[in-house]
Parts: structure tokens; C-alpha cells; sequence
């Protein structure tokens, strides 16, 4: 199994994307399938991107096997008050500076949704928010686990 | 169709990548929304924005963008250029507006993702 571990400032657009970006380099050096890969990086720099326009600090732990993908991505901040409101397309709490980067437009955790085999959402006010993305390798395997 | 020719029909100026000049370009997407750029589904397309900020770089290496072509005079910094020389995007900067660039690309025969 391998581990990787990122670090994800609030704020900084600077440097935000680079977590998943290198994360997205890792799986391409491991020759995972390239349309995972793609869905993979989809979905971790759209949780990137909500840690870095939502919370303080964030973190993104990857586990890679040779049955999965699972990334959890952690932040220190505000929380979501409404998770079924978060979901929805098209709603955004984000602010005008992130919306004049061309942010905001409330596709987010919907886009990551779509994009991963497995996701679960947690949250606490003013603690911080929990998301946990899973992929598996392999058609068979998600059939065997009766995902599909 | 070539980045190449497509940099000379829209008075493209190029800002890096010259060593891909050759590269065909069969699709483009035409957006200014960072996240719906995040649903292309096809790798080496062209995207036309007027999102000139560092993001627009990153998100379309994310998506494996191509070409990267800024609409409405926007300018790029060399923060920008930067990271798409190191992620191999080519970046073009052209006056024309997203509509024209789109229609003209299109009359040439490049093709829409939906």
C-alpha cells in the first residue's frame, strides 16, 4: 500500500490545486488507468479547491492499493450548516473574490460526487469538514462488492 | 486541425509551448466557469476562456487541456506561463471574443464536446 499525504492552505489560490496535482502525477507514474486518474484528479482538486475558498487548513491523506483509491481530505473551518443544500447544483456560499476566479458556480461537491465510486460527507460547525472518496480499480471489483 | 493554424485564424499570439505547434486539435470547450471545465470528459481539447487567472492553468491541466486560448485580450502573467510550461499546456492570448473564436473554430470543423 502506499500513502500520500498533502497539506492544503485556507486561501491560498496561489497554491491551490497543487495537492491534487501531485497526487494526480503519483497515479500516473503507478500507470493506473487513465480515465481513473482523470476522475481521480477531478474530484480531489474540486475538494482542494472547497478547503482553499471554505476552511482554515486542510489535509489530504491518499491510500493507494492494488484493489483501490481512497482519498480523505480533512479541513479546520467553518463547516457546512445544510449538507443536502451544499449537494445541490448551483448553490454556493463561496465568496466574490473566489467567484471572480471563476469558482463558486456550486458544482463542487456534485461534481465530486459523480466522480467517485464511493462518498461519504461529514461535518461539524465551526470544527470542520470530513470528505471520503473512494475508487476501485477494477469493474469486477466494484461488482463483487455489489457497488454495481 | 493544427494549434498552429488555429493561433493564425484568431491573431492568436502565442505565449508558450512553441514545441507543440503541430499538435492537432480535433475538440474545444468554451468556458469562463472553472468547474464546468472539471466535467470535460476528453483528454487534448482546446479550452477558450476568459479566465486569465492561475487556477484557469491548473484546472485545465487537471481536466488534460491541450491548449489553453484566452479570450478578450485577457493577459497572462508569467506565473502562468510558468506552470503551464511545466505541466507541457500551450497558451494563447487572442483579442477576438469567445463567440467569434468559437464560431470561427467551429467553421473550420472543430468539434463541440455536447
Amino acid at each position: 500500500m502506499i500513502r500520500l499525504e498533502y497539506m492544503i492552505e485556507g486561501g491560498d489560490f496561489i497554491n491551490a490545486g497543487n495537492a491534487s496535482s501531485s497526487l494526480k502525477k503519483e497515479l500516473r507514474k503507478l500507470e493506473l488507468d487513465p480515465a481513473l486518474v482523470r476522475r481521480i484528479a477531478v474530484s480531489t482538486y474540486e475538494a482542494e479547491v472547497n478547503v482553499v475558498a471554505h476552511a482554515y487548513i486542510g489535509r489530504m491523506m491518499a491510500k493507494i492499493d492494488n484493489h483501490s483509491v481512497n482519498v480523505i481530505v480533512t479541513d479546520e473551518g467553518p463547516g457546512i450548516p445544510d449538507i443536502d443544500l451544499a449537494m445541490q447544483e448551483g448553490f454556493s456560499t463561496a465568496s466574490v473574490r473566489v467567484r471572480e476566479m471563476g469558482f463558486g458556480a456550486g458544482m463542487g461537491l456534485a461534481n465530486i460526487k459523480k466522480n467517485s465510486d464511493l462518498f461519504s460527507i461529514t461535518t461539524e460547525l465551526n470544527i470542520g469538514t470530513r470528505l471520503e472518496m473512494t475508487w476501485f480499480r477494477d469493474h469486477a471489483t466494484k461488482e463483487a462488492d455489489g457497488i454495481i | 486541425m493544427k494549434i498552429s493554424e488555429i493561433l493564425h485564424i484568431t491573431g492568436g499570439t502565442l505565449k508558450c509551448g512553441e514545441e507543440k505547434l503541430h499538435l492537432e486539435i480535433s475538440h474545444a470547450f468554451s468556458s469562463d466557469l472553472l468547474s464546468d471545465v472539471l466535467t470535460i470528459n476528453r483528454s487534448g481539447i482546446m479550452l477558450i476562456t476568459g479566465a486569465a487567472n492561475l487556477q484557469a492553468i491548473r484546472t485545465a491541466e487537471i481536466a488534460e487541456v491541450s491548449c489553453i486560448l484566452f479570450a478578450r485580450n485577457k493577459k497572462v502573467t508569467d506565473e502562468m506561463i510558468r506552470l503551464a510550461e511545466e505541466n507541457g499546456l500551450v497558451i494563447i492570448e487572442s483579442p477576438r471574443s469567445m463567440f467569434g473564436i468559437s464560431g470561427m473554430l467551429y467553421q473550420e470543423g472543430i468539434k463541440p464536446l455536447y
